[in-house]
């Protein structure tokens, strides 16, 4: 008799709805009639309400903490990230519903199928508590993302995909090597076993291979750095946020750095705990290396998705900045930075999707120049995204800036916060630009306008998330606390 | 309500600007500007309530507010007031209205232009009040934006890039502040839970090894010595303000520059009182730069609106001047001295404004013999230029009177240095208004107007108080001192402050002057 593991399904509930609605989406594409987007976007949506319903079913979950033979965890961390993931993939689909209706040449009904695979993977890889089960996870979603980048099949789009592709197969490359360097280390890839000893319990008993181990954790860190666009494995980042359409752009540069961080934490916080003290340099050298490379790099950059490519590589570094803090402190502290981040990104680039136009070809900062005079509404939000990303009160992007170095400065790295703060000056300097551009500009001759209703409504709904929890962001701190992973 | 007086302060003109806002679309110009006055006015009333209630003889905080504002961080919304931020916080709520008031001919985005104005009031009032180091630092930083704003969008033609300036500057300097707050406040949680209550975080700050408050002291410095400006870091000022529209001057000058010596005193002095004694020669010595520099550059000058720019220079180097030398005169000198430097340049750069406005020209070159057809504009400018040049019998002179009298009772060198600026400050300001006034007038200013109605009601309150405080500056000072005492007892700790002689204050004060 074979032993098997007790079936307990509903910690992975959501995953199988996102699942099983992809493949009700892409079942209806190859028997449409008609390319319409209106079906797709209820068929999406119908897949991440009752997704988001059973992943709050979770929140006061008692049964085990590790489920599916401890390959799942099941824990409210898990359940926040699921929460921000599928509210990206919801603006995301309605993004892409209007980018779709605004110009139907370029329509692809995939896009559906493609955003619920991904967002699977990415609720999957903060949950799971096995290596290879993140590796699945990673795969699903970096393959979804690949096609998702190349949909419109615009030159510019391919070759942003093939890119992507190319880089990111060696970097999952790197992250299967080390999860198989964990398995020499440990024999184990669980992250914490119940059953059998896990990633954490061999190395805090000093019974796995030091040498292997640390091997693991530079492959791993490798692997999640090219996930988060962290310097220097930021490469791919400036040309697949310029050259994807943007509604895949807002969804992936909010989902994929939250889905990334999240298994990050959980891999390092909790499996490579007992080597607190061999990675938290490596991540301190990254953050660092990010924090310097964005913020300096987007000073030059003219394309606003190019700029704010460069401003997702600094904000990875000041994630990373609360990281090094390697306690629950610091990990609460990019919780909220997550979270804010993904608020702004979603919703600046339902700006920048806007103001691009059809085709996507007013994306320069040329673009911007007198926005308030044409349209002050979109101005208006741009500006408060644009504050919250410099970290300005009364925004959320400030108070996220303050708990990550805070809870740097609290761990004794007060040199890192002073990189930190000295970038943010520098960074100031190119989201004000913006804002000069917007404000104090004529504008252009021939600039074509887009009057979307929805992404308006979607960008505004963000924009007072953004300032309701710059002012009070105990709301959210509330949430977040309870939720933080525990340490081993 | 009386216990709220400080929040009402605060969030009086944030209501205005939200209501400005939501009903900015259905408002007239007109209207937008009647209820921005009527907001500043409102306010300026309930800070009135504020002195009411104010207790002189107290010497720490009063009317402390304290809620609980984000618990996870201890984050604390705290907010009292002392003789020192009383004075300001007046400062501010009188110059809003008067600002507002003298935007009157704003033109375009007027709804806009006064929502900035709004919000800016109340991070300037919270800048005074908050005894919560973040919440100052949020309220500093807020301060930045609707300026930023002003400048940039109302501004002359250079505006864009003197805004970039003024944005970067300050954002640059309050960089280390943060880290230096956040520093303390990680500190302070050992034991017990961290905060960010600045009564709290003076013991700590006090516990610290010596080498870490003098960088501590550092941090806190930059920031301030931005905002101030001090030399050699000044460099945004003249851009910041020769470009802003009228009001943004008259806001830069009268109030912004004050956090920065507010901040000096207030967290600084307080918090690092060694590090002080330490750095005060160094300080004192880029302040008196600074007072001559500046005033070497207002003489040279050739555009009106620069030259009352270098002037601040060098009248906050006094501030400075005499906020470091730590005797009670001298700081008493520099607290008054914001006040009436708010006053003063504030009324020079609301009359530029106004001959701006006349002549179109900000060039000394182009004026000339102005004082023939505008006589009251003139006379009201001559006013205010000797206010500014420290005449005896308005505001300026007891406040310089008292800064170069305590500091030579610490240095000659820097006392003697500090009244030749005096001079220069009587050159420079009467040779400029010579030049405006007197000689050949042009042509084609032959038929310009004299004061409106609105603009005598803009600089009347103005002129009315530099000569009251001039004639009777015990109004200030009986509040101001203790406060200023308390500050200087914690950096001279082994002598109160009737041993560092404070004897001549109330001889000014009560108009026997020595």
């Amino acid at each position: 008799m074979i032993p098997t593991p007790a079936l307990e399904f509903r910690p992975i509930l959501p995953e199988i709805l996102l699942c099983t609605f992809a493949i009700v989406g892409m079942l209806y594409e190859a028997f449409a009639r008609r390319p319409d987007p209106v079906p797709h976007l209820a068929i999406a949506i119908v897949g991440i309400g009752p997704a988001a319903v059973t992943a709050y079913a979770l929140w006061d979950w008692s049964g085990p903490s590790y489920v599916l033979g401890d390959t799942v965890a099941v824990d409210r961390f898990s359940v926040v990230s699921r929460f921000v993931l599928l509210g990206a993939a919801f603006v995301g689909c309605l993004y892409y519903t209007h980018y779709a209706s605004r110009d139907p040449g370029s329509f692809r009904g995939e896009f559906y199928p493609l955003t619920l695979f991904a967002t699977a993977g990415m609720t999957l890889i903060t949950a799971a508590n096995d290596l290879i089960v993140i590796f699945l996870a990673l795969e699903l979603l970096s393959l979804s993302l690949y096609v998702l980048t190349g949909i419109t099949g615009r030159r510019r789009a391919s070759e942003a995909a093939m890119k992507y592709f190319l880089l990111g197969a060696f970097s999952s490359a790197f992250f299967l090597y080390g999860v198989a360097m964990a398995y020499g280390a440990a024999t184990s890839t669980k992250i914490v076993g119940v059953a059998a000893p896990g990633i954490v319990q061999a190395l805090a008993g000093q019974t796995g291979s030091q040498a292997l181990a640390l091997l693991a954790m530079a492959l791993l860190v490798v692997g999640f750095a090219f996930k988060v666009s962290a310097a220097p494995f930021h490469m791919w980042t400036p040309d697949v946020y310029q050259g994807a359409p943007t509604p895949v752009v807002a969804f992936m540069g909010a989902a994929t750095k939250v889905a990334a961080f999240f298994a990050l934490i959980r891999v390092f916080d909790v499996g490579l705990q007992p080597l607190t003290w061999d990675w938290t340099p490596v991540i301190y050298g990254l953050a660092v290396v990010s924090i310097v490379v964005g913020s300096v790099v987007a000073i030059a950059q003219r394309d606003v998705k190019r700029l704010l490519a460069y401003s997702s590589i600094a904000h990875a570094g000041f994630i990373l900045t609360g990281l090094t803090a390697a306690n629950s402190t610091g990990i609460g502290a990019a919780m909220f930075y997550l979270v804010a981040y993904a608020v702004v990104t979603l919703g600046a680039f339902g700006i920048v999707m806007l103001v691009s136009a059809r085709g996507e070809e007013q994306t320069s900062l040329d673009a911007y120049a007198g926005l308030a005079r044409r349209s002050p509404g979109l101005a208006a939000l741009m500006t408060v995204f644009l504050l919250s990303l410099g970290g300005i009160p009364p925004t959320a992007g400030f108070i996220a800036k303050v708990t990550v170095f805070s809870a740097a400065i609290g761990a004794g790295n007060w040199p890192l916060a002073v990189v930190g703060v000295v970038a943010s000056v520098v960074a100031a300097y190119f989201y004000v630009r913006v804002i000069v551009y917007m404000y104090m500009r004529e504008p252009a001759e021939g600039i074509e306008s887009d009057d979307g209703v929805m992404p308006r409504i979607a960008a505004g709904v963000l924009a007072a998330g953004i300032v309701v929890l710059g002012i009070f962001p105990g709301i959210l701190t509330g949430i977040l606390e309870p939720a933080s992973i525990v340490r081993w | 309500m009386r216990q709220h007086l400080l929040t009402l302060t605060i969030l009086f003109p944030l209501v205005g600007a939200v209501v400005l806002a939501a009903t900015g679309r259905i408002l007239s110009d007109r209207d937008a500007r009647i209820l921005a006055l009527i907001t500043t006015l409102a306010t300026f009333a309930v800070s009135l309530l504020i002195l009411r209630d104010f207790d002189t003889g107290f010497r720490g905080y009063q009317q402390v507010e304290a809620v609980s504002w984000v618990r996870s961080l201890g984050l604390q919304y705290l907010v009292g007031v002392d003789g020192i931020s009383l004075w300001l916080v007046l400062l501010t709520t009188f110059l809003f209205p008067v600002s507002i008031l003298a935007s009157w001919k704003v033109e375009s985005n007027v709804v806009r232009y006064m929502i900035a104005m709004l919000v800016l009031e109340t991070a300037v009032v919270g800048s005074f009040l908050a005894l919560d180091l973040l919440l100052f630092f949020l309220f500093f930083e807020a301060i930045l934006v609707p300026m930023y704003l002003i400048i940039g969008g109302w501004g002359s033609a250079n505006r864009v890039y003197a805004a970039i300036k003024f944005f970067l500057f300050t954002m640059a300097g309050s960089a280390f502040l943060l880290v230096a707050i956040l520093f303390l406040y990680a500190r302070s949680g050992q034991p017990g839970p961290p905060t960010f209550d600045l009564r709290l975080l003076t013991p700590v700050a006090a516990g610290l090894p010596v080498q870490t408050a003098r960088w501590l002291f550092l941090a806190f410095f930059v920031a301030f010595a931005v905002k101030v400006p001090l030399f050699p870091l000044h460099t945004w000022l003249p851009d910041a303000h020769t470009e802003a529209p009228t009001a943004g001057s008259v806001l830069l000058a009268g109030v912004l520059l004050k956090v920065g010596t507010y901040g000096l005193l207030r967290f600084n002095l307080s918090m690092f009182p060694q590090a002080s004694t330490y750095f005060a020669a160094f300080v004192s010595i880029l302040a008196v730069i600074g007072i001559i520099y500046g005033a070497l550059c207002a003489l040279i000058q050739t555009d009106l609106k620069r030259l009352v720019a270098y002037s601040s220079v060098s009248h906050l180097g006094f501030v400075v001047l005499g906020i470091f030398a730590f005797t009670q005169q001298a700081v008493t000198g520099g607290v008054l001295q914001m006040v009436n430097h708010g006053l003063a340049t504030g009324a020079l750069f609301l009359l530029v404004g106004m001959v701006y406005e006349r002549t179109h020209t900000r060039e000394l070159a182009d004026m000339g013999g102005l004082a023939s057809v505008m006589p009251v504009l003139l006379g009201a400018f001559l006013f205010v230029v000797f206010a500014s040049a420290g005449l005896p019998g308005l505001s300026s002179f007891v406040g310089e009177f008292l800064v170069i009298a305590g500091t030579f009772a610490v240095s000659h060198l820097f006392g003697a240095l500090s009244a030749i600026a005096v001079v220069l400050a009587a050159i420079y300001l009467l040779w400029s208004y010579q030049r405006v006034a007197y000689g050949p007038l042009r042509e084609e200013h032959r038929h310009l107007p004299d004061l409106s109605g609105r603009e005598v009601a803009v600089l009347a309150p103005v002129l009315a108080l530099l000569l009251v405080f001039g004639v009777y500056p015990k109004l200030l000072t009986r509040s101001i001192d203790p406060a200023t005492c308390a500050a200087i007892e914690r950096v001279r700790s082994s002598q109160t402050c009737a041993d560092i002689g404070s004897a001549a204050v109330p001889a000014v004060a009560e108009g026997r002057q020595p």
